[in-house]
């Protein structure tokens, strides 16, 4: 690492290419990683995605929001392989992915982690670690029988995983059951186990959900981190204070449209956004209590618009 | 109360090839559900496929070896034929179609039209595939007496089934011993937790669950050979009571441990020995018929087992907090 003149500041980098970006939904980036075209998934007769064309900007954070019902997750999970669209292609790093299985999709190096936390309960919190490491020879089942022909990988993975939950403050909880963390420990636990097999695109579903104030910091903090040390973030969120503080650029679906793009300032106030979503509190903090009985009207009267 | 007998009885039991049969399909067992999660309901099915291929591959001439080879084969391609379609579906699915698939073996086994190969109803006599296996053994023909133990040397229920029956459950323990520890049993512990999860950290679901699901199958017809050794091979006393006894015994030692099988099963058939005993001796025929004591045993077993699930869900050797009927 000491040995390169400068390491490349991502957070500026992210900030000055996106920066001359057209502020259009589908507008094309400078250095996409990722770039869909025409997705759609049906539910009957509803559309629940019609994507028709995406780029997300590499070595960026760009938060994917939108109302309830907009398609956010089932996009997530056309991308990463959980769900088969209707139609629709796209491509991670330059290789079509469409079609491709979940597992697959994992290994090419786009990883994500869900809405409703996965942790895996009754294993403890370093096995669940070392599940996320990629080319472990005992994975293999003839290998495993054969302790001296994984045991190398083993104890580097081991490492890998201690020094991520040492910056994940979960080091004191390596040998309890993942089931016996808190709701935010086990969000924690998640992401870093996602980390685990490095990948070069993380999709986070929901990172804040159910999680607590006091661990809210530290999580975006994690998150800048990851981009500042060269990952994509794409990331599902509601809470805009954490989407306008950490993201580099937002996508605004509606209805499993993209109906807006622009960086965190700007697109709140684009009038597609209001109408779709934000309804009158689109520069006003919706985490704040006291708004919370005038919401169900905002909500109403954006639906009305036509 | 004879106690002597009693004893000896209970203690004959525990060292039973039958126990040994049953110890070693729970091995198997242990592997789909303790491990993966896996809800086969047709574990008897592998055993009965087992113990056909090897007596008909007997019978038809071939060395003890090849007749193995046949037993494990017949069971592989089994599991696969029964994993491709369910696999990919939720767990209960399995379930359902490793019970009717179990029944099929069962019931084709026992159908007339295959008189000539399965003998159907009244099933393969023992002494038409037991000759190659008595002939492997090292001992001189006789009866010897161990303690209170006096058994053949080589004939059907004999010391020579015991050393190896009980020799496999030893080589499958060591083998669970490996896996269980190594990162191949953790991706399975992970499937077991939740499938989504590890698949979305870049592991084939689909073709671990397919090979736990082959490997537990094929222990579970090594057992089935072990089982029809001091026997018939009758499909009908390997049908789903056969599987409800394996489930019994693998709960009962704990899931998801390398010797609560074996524990298991040795606890399940000493007890049932023991609780029999008892009855037959305390309690006089003018009360309870021989029959009715058969059935009472069962009754008690019955009764036991649910104390268990309530008192000790994680089975003797489990942990409660990794693995418990219980909880989900």
């Amino acid at each position: 690492m000491s040995a390169e003149p400068t390491p490349i500041d991502f957070r500026s980098t992210a900030a000055r290419d996106l920066q001359h970006v057209e502020r259009t939904p589908g507008a094309v980036k400078p250095e996409p990683i990722l770039v869909a075209d025409s997705v759609t998934r049906h539910f009957g007769g509803i559309a629940a995605v019609d994507v028709a064309h995406l780029e997300v900007q590499r070595n960026a954070i760009t938060a994917l929001i939108g109302p309830n019902g907009a398609g956010k997750t089932t996009l997530f999970n056309l991308i990463t392989g959980f769900d088969r669209p209707s139609s629709g292609r796209w491509t991670f790093e330059g290789r079509s992915l469409a079609g491709v299985s979940a597992a697959r999709v994992a290994r090419s190096g786009m990883v994500r982690t869900f809405q409703l936390t996965k942790a895996l309960n009754r294993m403890t919190v370093i096995e669940n670690m070392r599940l996320g490491a990629t080319h472990q020879p005992g994975e293999n089942v003839f290998t495993a029988l054969v302790p001296p022909l994984w045991r190398t990988r083993e104890r580097e993975i081991t490492a890998q995983a201690e020094e991520l939950l040492a910056r994940f403050k979960l080091l004191d909880k390596r040998d309890d059951f993942a089931g016996s963390l808190s709701g935010g420990q086990r969000k924690l636990l998640e992401m870093a186990r996602a980390l685990m097999s490095k990948p070069t695109m993380i999709m986070l579903d929901e990172p804040m959900a159910g999680v607590n104030p006091a661990l809210t910091q530290s999580l975006l903090g994690h998150i800048q981190a990851l981009r500042d040390d060269g990952t994509t973030v794409l990331f599902v969120e509601h809470d805009m204070h954490m989407v306008r503080h950490i993201s580099d650029w937002v996508v605004v679906m509606a209805e499993g449209r993209i109906v807006a793009e622009g960086p965190p300032d700007s697109v709140m106030k684009d009038p597609a956004v209001i109408d779709a979503y934000l309804g009158a509190h689109h520069d006003t903090d919706l985490g704040d209590d006291s708004l919370l009985e005038d919401e169900p009207t905002a909500a109403t009267a954006g639906k009305d618009a036509p | 109360m004879d106690w002597t007998r009693i004893l000896t009885n209970v203690l004959g039991e525990m060292i039973a090839p039958t126990t040994a049969a049953y110890a070693l399909a729970a091995v198997g067992l242990n592997i789909h559900f303790g491990l993966t999660g896996l809800l086969n309901m047709g574990q008897a099915g592998f055993m009965l496929l087992g113990a056909y291929g090897f007596a008909i591959a007997t019978i038809a001439g071939w060395p003890i070896w090849a007749a193995a080879l046949v037993a494990i084969a017949a069971s592989a391609l089994f599991a696969l034929l029964l994993g491709i379609p369910t696999l990919k579906l939720r767990g209960d699915y399995l379930a359902i179609v490793t019970i009717a698939a179990a029944e099929i073996v069962r019931l084709i086994g026992r159908s007339t039209a295959l008189t000539s190969l399965t003998g159907a109803s009244s099933g393969l006599r023992g002494d038409s595939y037991k000759t190659t296996f008595q002939n492997l053994s090292p001992f001189p023909t006789g009866t010897t007496t161990i303690g209170p133990f006096s058994y053949s040397n080589n004939f059907s229920n004999s010391w020579w089934i015991r050393l190896v029956g009980w020799a496999l459950v030893l080589i499958a323990c060591l083998f669970v011993y490996l896996l269980i520890r190594s990162p191949w049993g953790r991706v399975l512990k992970g499937i077991r937790e939740d499938e989504e999860a590890v698949r979305s950290l870049g592991k084939n679901v689909f073709a671990y669950k397919m090979q736990s699901l082959v490997i537990g199958g094929v222990i579970g017809a090594v057992a089935g050979i072990v089982y029809v050794m001091p026997r018939a091979v009758q499909p009908d006393s390997m049908g789903r009571p056969m599987t409800f006894f394996v489930w019994t015994i693998l709960l009962l030692g704990g899931a998801a441990t390398v010797f609560g099988p074996v524990l298991g099963s040795i606890i399940f058939w000493a007890g049932l020995m023991l609780i029999k005993s008892i009855m037959r001796d305390g309690i006089s025929d003018t009360l309870i018929s021989s029959g009715q004591i058969e059935q009472l045993g069962w009754v008690i077993v019955g009764v036991t087992l649910m104390l268990l699930v309530i008192f000790r869900p994680q089975g003797v050797l489990g942990d409660k907090k990794e693995l418990a009927i219980n909880v989900r």
